[in-house]
C-alpha cells in the first residue's frame, strides 16, 4: 500500500481518522472518508489515470466535478458493477474497487497508443468516412474498433439492488446548494413556501467547499453549516443531498435521481436496507436554477498531458480535500479567477513557478496578492509547448505579438508537474435550456447566460453569470424571494441576505486558440473534447468539409458526445468553430441541451415497475381455485385466463380432446369473469344502442338477450358481444375481455362528443360480477339443484335473462350460448363467485362437471363456426366479409354504416370467412397459414388468404379451420392449398360452421 | 339446494389476518384490508335541484358537489367521483334498501343507480410514512394543504386505477378486486423501508 504523498498535514474536509482502502486497476491505495476516488488517487500521485478513447494518449484527473472526461472509471465488477462513473463523482468508501474504462492492455503499456501515430489516418469523420465502403467491412471494422477502444462494461448479472421512484409537489424547487441555492432555499423556506432544496453532492456548499472565505463574517463553512441547519428544521423544506436534477421538462416538471446509498459509510456491493437510488419526479410552481458554473480550459497545443488540469480544480482538491496536486505548479489564465488558485497553492507550500497570464498589465486585488507572494507573473505570455508524455514535466512560454494574434521572441522554459488552466466560467445554463428557454451570449463573460425565462424558473449566482460570492448571495436571496412569493408565499419579515466581501475582477480576455508553434494539428494538438480526443484541427477541417451547423459539427466531430457531454469543452469548441466559419459566437450558438444533464442508471427509471411489478396481473374471484386445479393461464390483456386444465400425464391435446367431449356430452364449467360487462341505463339507451351497434334494439323484449356487432366508423368490426335488456331503459352489455375499457370509453366518447343530448348512463360492472357458463347438455340438470325457478326451454328459452336466485345468492343468469351447447352463463356479485363455483363442482360431480379453459372454449366456437374479435377479424374485416350481413339493419342508422356502402367494401374480391376441412383429417393447419390457389415451387405465390383459427375436433374426430379467402363465400368445394416448409397442405373449402349446422343441439339433448 | 356462500374478499388467501401484528412496533405503514363494505354508484345532473333534491332526502345529506369531497352522516359516506357521478358507499348488506329507495325517489329523474359492491375491496392505509408510500406511486398532491381528511380523488397508484378517500385516520384506497392483489403486493413492497405492520379491520 502506497503512502498518500500528496496529503497535506492539516486542512480539507476528509476525515483523516477514518482510513478507507481502495484498490484501482488492481493496486492498493489509501484515501480517507470524505475524498472522493479523484481526489484519494492525487493524493497517492496516481499521474496518468486513463487512456483517451480514439488517440489512446495517457490522461490524468482533469477536473474536481462532473464536468471530468478523463477519469472515466468502471466501479466494482459482478452485478453491481458500474460502467462510465467519473471518479471524481465516486464517494470513496472502503473496499472501492475500480479500474479505467479505457486503457486496454494497461494505463502504463497501450497498444492503441499506436492510433495516436497514426492520428493523421483518423480525422474528424473517420468512421463516416472509411467506414461507408465498402460495406460489407463495417463488421471488421467495428470488431476491431470495439476491441481497441470503447466504454465499460454493463453488468451481465441481474442488479441485486432495488431502486425507487416517487413523485413529488412543492412551491420552489431549487437546484444547487451552493451559496446562491443555499441563500435561495433560505429565503423561499422562511415565507412558509413548500421548498425542496436539491444539491448534487453529498456536502452541500457547492464552490465554498472549494473556495477559502467568510460569509456573514464566518468561515463560509460554517455558514453553510448554519443555513442547513435551519433549512432542517423547517417542516415544509426537504433537503436532498446526492440527488441531481437532471431534466427539466413541460410545466415545471423536473426528474432528479437521489443516490441513497453511495457513501463513505457502506460499500456500493453490500446488500442495502432501502433503495439504491431513488428518481423523483417533481412538480414545482416555481424553480429556482442555483447550478454553479464550470470552469473552461485554455486550448493550447498539447494541453491533455497528465497534470494538466482546470485552474479551479487545483485549489478545490487543496482545499476541499487537503491533496496538493503537484510539487512545481504554473497557473495559464485569461481572467483573475485563477489566480486565487495560484494564492491558495503558494500559501499551502506550493512552489508556483509561473503564473502565465495572457493579458498584458493584469490588475486588480487578486494579481496585487499574487504578486505580494513573489508569484512570478508573465503577462502576455502565453503557453506555446508541453513537456512530458505520461507525466507533465515542463512547458515553454513565448510572448504574444502585440495585436495577440501571434507569438514571438524566445521560448523560455518553466519546470512543473501540474498546471491549472482557465479560459473563464461557464454558467450551467443545461435546466435552463432544457426548460425550452435559449441562453443567450454574453461578450463581457464569453459564455452563455440564461435567456428570458419560457417557463417558472429564474437563475441565480454563478449559473446566471454572477461569479463573485456576494452576488451569488445576493441574487439567491432575491430569486428565492421571488419564487416564494409567486408561489403565493410573502415573507413575513424583512430577512437580511446573506453577506461576503466583494473583490473586483478585471474582465477576461477571449482566446480560444491559443497559437503554438505550429498550427494545430500538425505536430502536436490543441484538445477541445478531452473525452472523445475533438481537437482544433477537426473542428476547423469539419468546417472546411461545409458541416457549418453546430449540430452537424458535434454529430461529425463526436464533439461533446461522451459521458461528460461535453461540460468542458462545448464552449471553446463553438468558439473555434465561429472563427473556422468567420462568424460570432452567438450566431454558432450552442447544442441543444438534452437530458440528462448527467447519466442515470435504467434501475432508477425502471424503479420498481420490474418482474410482477411491470404490469398489474388482474385476477378474478376463481383464480385461485384454478392454480390449485393445474390450470395452465393465458394473458387476455391484463387478465389471467385459464387456459387448459390438464391431469396428471396429460398432453395439451388430451387435455382438449377431455374438456370438449365434457361440455358436447356432459357438462363443462367456464370462468367468463373476464368479459367486459356494462350497465346501461336511461331512456334512450335503446336508441343508444341502435347507434353503436348495426342491429336494432328498439323492439328487444324485456327479458331476452340479443348478441350484437360493434363497427368502428370505418365500417370494420371493432368488438362483439350479448346485450340483455334488464327492464325498459336499463341494459346489461358485454364485450370481449380485451377490449372492455375501450368499449366504454368509446361508448362514453359519442355521448360526450357527438350525441350529448341522448339520455344515458354507461358504467363499467366487469368487477362487480363473477361469471360461470354452464355449458353442456347436462347444464340444466346441474343448475336446477340450485335454483326454484322453470329452467325449461319454454319458460327460459335460448337468448333470454332471468333473475334469480342461485344457490343462495341473487343472480343474473344468461341463457346464451358460444359453444352451441345448452348453456347457461351465470352471474353472481364476486364475493360470491368462489362459494357457487365450488358448491357447482361438487354437486356436478355425478354429471361429470369438466372445468375447461379459454382453448377449448376457442375450439367449441370454431367448431360452431363463431367468430372471435380479433382472431378472425383485424381491423379490416366487415359484417358482410365475415357472413354476418344478416346482423345488419338496413332500416336504421349506426356507426360505421356509410362506409359499409363504399365501393372498396362492396368490391369483389375481398377476403371472406370460411371453413376449412384438411384433406389429411388429422393434420392442423397452423394459424396464419398463408393459402394459394396455384403452388409454385417456390414464393412468390399469388396469396389469397390466411389460416385464422385452427384445430383438432374432438367431437368431429378430425381437423378443423377457419381461414379468410378471397372470394371465398363464392369458391365452396374448392381445393385451396397452405404451402408451409417442407411441405404442401391441401384444404377444401367448407361453410364455417362445423358442427350442428342446424342448431339442434341448443336446447339440450 | 341448500347452499350457504361465504362471501370471499379477493386478498382471503393471503392470509392477512394470520399475519396481522407481526410488523414491527415502530412500522412506518400499517395496512389492512377493510373488504365488504357496500358500494352504490349514483349517476345524475348535481347541478339538477330534481336530482340532488331527491338524492338527498333518501340519504339525509346533500351529495358533495364540489369536486374531490366527500360528504355523509349516519355511516353512509358519498363520494364526490364526478359531476355527475358518486360513490355511496354503506355498511354490510345496507345497499339493497338503498338502492331501491334511490330508485323509486329517482323514478322520474334521469339517473343511475347500481350495486357496485363486489367491484372493489379498500385497503386502509395509514401510519406516519403512509403519504409517503403514497408518493411512490401516486401522482397527485397529496399534502395536508391540498388533500385532508374528506378528501377523495381518483387517480392511479402504480399501475391501478385508484380512489382514494383520506379520513381522520387513514387513506382508504378503494381497489378494483381484479388488480386487488397486484396493489397489495406493490404497498408491501413499497412500504418494506419504512416496516410494514398488518392490522385487523
Amino acid at each position: 500500500m502506497s503512502a498518500q504523498k500528496n496529503r497535506l498535514g492539516n486542512g480539507g474536509r476528509i476525515n483523516r481518522g477514518k482510513p478507507l482502502r481502495f484498490t484501482f486497476n488492481g493496486r492498493d491505495y489509501q484515501g480517507y472518508e470524505g475524498d472522493t476516488l479523484a481526489s484519494a488517487l492525487l493524493a497517492n500521485n496516481s499521474g496518468a489515470v486513463a487512456r483517451s478513447f480514439k488517440y489512446h494518449r495517457p490522461r490524468g484527473i482533469y477536473s474536481a466535478g462532473v464536468e471530468e472526461p478523463n477519469a472515466v472509471v468502471q466501479l466494482e465488477t459482478g452485478a453491481r458493477t458500474r460502467p462510465n462513473l467519473q471518479a471524481t463523482e465516486i464517494e470513496l468508501y472502503d473496499g472501492l474497487s475500480a479500474t479505467s474504462v479505457n486503457c486496454w492492455p494497461t494505463v502504463e503499456f497501450d497498444i492503441g497508443a499506436i492510433n495516436s501515430l497514426a492520428a493523421r489516418l483518423l480525422p474528424a469523420g473517420f468512421y463516416y468516412k472509411t467506414f461507408m465502403w465498402p460495406k460489407s467491412f463495417w463488421m471488421t471494422y467495428e470488431r476491431v474498433i470495439r476491441n481497441a477502444a470503447g466504454l465499460g462494461k454493463a453488468p451481465t448479472a441481474p442488479d441485486p439492488d432495488t431502486y425507487h421512484k416517487c413523485h413529488a409537489h412543492t412551491d420552489v424547487l431549487v437546484v444547487g446548494g451552493g451559496p446562491a441555492g443555499l441563500a435561495a432555499a433560505l429565503a423561499a423556506g422562511r415565507t412558509g413556501a413548500r421548498v425542496i432544496l436539491a444539491e448534487q453532492e453529498h456536502d452541500f456548499g457547492g464552490r465554498l467547499l472549494s473556495e477559502r472565505g467568510d460569509i456573514d463574517g464566518i468561515p463560509a463553512g460554517d455558514w453553510v453549516g448554519l443555513a442547513l441547519a435551519e433549512l432542517n428544521a423547517m417542516e415544509e423544506v426537504t433537503v436532498l443531498g446526492r440527488t441531481t436534477c437532471f431534466g427539466y421538462y413541460d410545466h415545471n416538471y423536473l426528474g432528479m435521481v437521489e443516490r441513497c446509498h453511495i457513501n463513505a459509510a457502506k460499500s456500493m456491493l453490500e446488500p442495502k436496507d432501502g433503495p439504491s437510488e431513488r428518481l423523483w419526479r417533481v412538480r414545482s410552481h416555481q424553480v429556482v436554477l442555483a447550478t454553479g458554473a464550470i470552469e473552461r480550459p485554455l486550448v493550447f497545443a498539447d494541453n491533455d498531458r497528465p497534470g494538466v488540469m482546470l485552474a479551479g480544480a487545483l485549489r478545490a482538491y487543496l482545499n476541499r480535500y487537503a491533496v496538493r496536486p503537484g510539487r512545481k505548479a504554473v497557473i495559464f489564465t485569461n481572467n483573475d479567477d485563477a489566480y486565487r488558485s495560484a494564492i491558495d497553492l503558494h500559501d499551502s507550500g506550493v512552489e508556483v513557478t509561473a503564473l502565465i497570464d495572457l493579458r498584458v498589465d493584469p490588475d486588480g486585488p487578486l494579481p496585487d496578492a499574487a504578486r505580494a507572494r513573489n508569484i512570478q507573473v508573465m503577462d502576455g505570455w502565453v503557453i506555446t509547448r508541453v513537456l512530458g508524455n505520461r507525466r507533465l514535466r515542463a512547458i515553454e512560454i513565448q510572448r504574444l505579438t502585440a495585436d495577440g494574434g501571434a507569438i514571438t521572441g524566445e521560448a523560455r522554459r518553466i519546470d512543473c508537474d501540474v498546471l491549472g488552466s482557465s479560459g473563464g466560467w461557464n454558467p450551467v445554463v443545461h435546466l435552463h435550456s432544457q426548460s425550452g428557454a435559449k441562453a443567450r451570449f454574453d461578450d463581457a463573460l464569453q459564455s452563455f447566460v440564461p435567456g428570458p425565462a419560457r417557463q417558472a424558473e429564474r437563475s441565480a449566482g454563478a449559473a446566471n453569470g454572477a461569479f463573485a460570492l456576494d452576488d451569488c448571495l445576493g441574487q439567491g436571496h432575491a430569486a428565492g424571494l421571488e419564487a416564494a412569493k409567486l408561489a403565493g408565499f410573502k415573507s413575513k419579515s424583512k430577512t437580511k441576505r446573506p453577506t461576503a466581501e466583494s473583490i473586483d475582477e478585471a474582465p477576461l480576455k477571449a482566446m480560444w486558440i491559443v497559437p503554438g508553434e505550429a498550427k494545430p494539428g500538425h505536430g502536436s494538438k490543441h484538445f477541445i473534447d478531452l473525452h472523445n480526443d475533438v481537437t482544433v484541427a477537426d473542428i476547423e477541417l469539419a468546417a472546411r468539409e461545409g458541416f457549418h451547423s453546430v449540430e452537424h459539427v458535434k454529430r461529425y466531430t463526436t464533439l461533446g458526445m461522451g459521458p461528460d457531454q461535453g461540460k468542458t469543452g462545448n464552449i471553446p469548441g463553438m468558439a473555434v468553430l465561429a472563427g473556422a466559419l468567420d462568424t460570432e459566437i452567438a450566431s454558432v450558438g450552442t447544442t441543444t441541451f438534452r437530458p440528462p444533464f448527467t447519466p442515470v442508471t435504467y434501475g432508477a427509471l425502471a424503479g420498481r415497475d420490474i418482474g410482477e411489478f411491470s404490469d398489474p396481473a388482474r385476477k378474478t374471484a376463481l383464480h385461485h381455485w384454478h392454480e390449485q386445479a393445474s390450470a395452465l393461464f393465458e394473458d387476455v390483456g391484463q387478465w389471467k385466463r385459464p387456459w387448459y386444465y390438464p391431469k396428471a400425464g396429460e398432453t395439451m391435446q388430451d387435455s382438449l380432446n377431455r374438456e370438449c367431449l365434457a361440455v358436447r356430452h356432459g357438462v363443462g364449467i367456464l370462468d367468463a369473469t373476464t368479459l367486459g360487462k356494462i350497465d346501461i341505463q336511461g331512456p334512450d339507451a335503446a336508441e343508444f344502442l341502435n347507434r353503436i351497434y348495426t342491429n336494432a334494439w328498439s323492439k328487444l323484449a324485456v327479458g331476452r338477450c340479443r348478441y350484437g356487432l360493434m363497427l368502428g366508423e370505418d365500417g370494420m368490426v371493432m368488438d362483439d358481444g350479448v346485450t340483455a335488456r334488464l327492464a325498459e331503459n336499463h341494459f346489461h352489455m358485454t364485450t370481449t375481455t380485451g377490449n372492455a375499457a375501450r368499449v366504454l370509453g368509446w361508448l362514453e366518447e359519442w355521448l360526450q362528443t357527438e350525441w350529448p343530448e341522448l339520455k344515458v348512463y354507461c358504467n363499467s360492472v366487469t368487477e362487480y360480477w363473477a361469471t360461470m357458463t354452464v355449458c353442456g347438455p347436462r347444464s340444466r340438470d346441474l343448475l336446477a339443484e340450485f335454483t326454484d325457478i322453470d329452467l325449461s326451454a319454454e319458460a327460459f328459452p335460448f337468448m333470454s335473462f332471468k333473475q334469480a336466485d342461485v344457490g343462495g345468492v341473487a343472480a343474473r343468469i344468461f341463457r346464451i350460448s358460444f359453444t352451441g351447447e345448452l348453456s347457461y352463463e351465470i352471474n353472481v356479485p364476486a364475493s360470491h363467485g368462489l362459494g357457487l363455483w365450488t358448491a357447482l363442482m361438487t354437486a356436478g360431480e355425478k354429471y361429470g362437471i369438466t372445468p375447461y379453459g379459454t382453448e377449448t372454449m376457442h375450439i367449441l366456437r370454431a367448431e360452431k363456426g363463431y367468430i372471435i374479435v380479433g382472431q378472425e377479424t383485424d381491423g379490416t374485416m366487415t359484417p358482410n366479409d365475415l357472413g354476418m350481413d344478416w346482423i345488419v339493419s338496413t332500416k336504421k342508422d349506426f356507426i360505421g354504416r356509410r362506409s359499409l356502402s363504399r365501393t372498396d367494401c362492396t368490391r369483389p374480391g375481398r377476403k371472406q370467412l370460411v371453413g376449412l376441412l384438411t384433406d389429411n383429417p388429422s393434420e392442423v393447419l397452423p394459424e396464419g397459414a398463408q393459402l394459394v390457389f396455384d403452388v409454385k415451387p417456390q414464393p412468390p405465390m399469388d396469396m389469397v388468404g390466411h389460416v385464422t383459427s385452427s384445430y383438432y375436433s374432438a367431437a368431429l374426430g378430425r381437423s378443423i379451420a377457419l381461414a379468410v379467402v378471397k372470394g371465398g363465400a363464392d369458391r365452396m368445394g374448392e381445393t385451396i392449398h397452405a404451402p408451409l416448409i417442407g411441405k404442401t397442405v391441401n384444404c377444401k373449402i367448407t361453410g364455417p360452421v362445423f358442427y350442428d349446422p342446424d342448431g339442434s343441439r341448443i336446447d339440450g339433448a | 339446494m341448500a347452499h350457504n356462500p361465504l362471501r370471499q374478499s379477493p386478498l382471503a388467501h393471503l392470509g392477512l389476518i394470520a399475519r396481522a401484528g407481526q410488523g414491527a412496533d415502530d412500522a412506518g405503514i400499517i395496512l389492512t384490508e377493510a373488504p365488504f363494505t357496500d358500494h352504490i354508484g349514483l349517476r345524475g345532473d348535481g347541478a339538477d335541484t330534481a336530482f340532488a333534491g331527491a338524492v338527498e332526502k333518501v340519504l339525509g345529506f346533500a351529495l358533495p358537489i364540489s369536486p374531490n369531497t366527500v360528504t355523509g352522516k349516519a355511516k353512509k359516506t358519498a363520494l364526490w367521483l364526478g359531476p355527475d357521478e358518486w360513490l355511496i358507499v354503506v355498511p354490510f348488506g345496507a345497499a339493497d334498501k338503498l338502492i331501491a329507495a334511490l330508485g323509486k325517489a329517482l323514478t322520474d329523474v334521469h339517473s343511475a343507480v347500481f350495486d357496485v359492491s363486489d367491484s372493489r375491496t379498500v385497503i386502509s392505509l395509514s401510519g406516519a410514512n403512509a403519504r409517503h408510500v403514497l408518493a411512490k406511486g401516486c401522482g397527485l398532491d397529496l399534502h395536508p394543504r391540498t388533500f385532508g381528511p374528506g378528501s377523495c380523488a381518483q387517480s392511479t397508484l402504480a399501475l391501478a386505477h385508484i380512489l382514494i378517500h383520506q379520513t381522520d385516520t387513514a387513506y382508504r384506497l378503494y381497489i378494483h378486486r381484479s388488480f386487488a392483489e397486484y396493489l397489495w403486493a406493490w404497498l408491501e413492497d413499497a412500504g418494506a423501508e419504512f416496516g410494514v405492520s398488518i392490522s385487523t379491520p
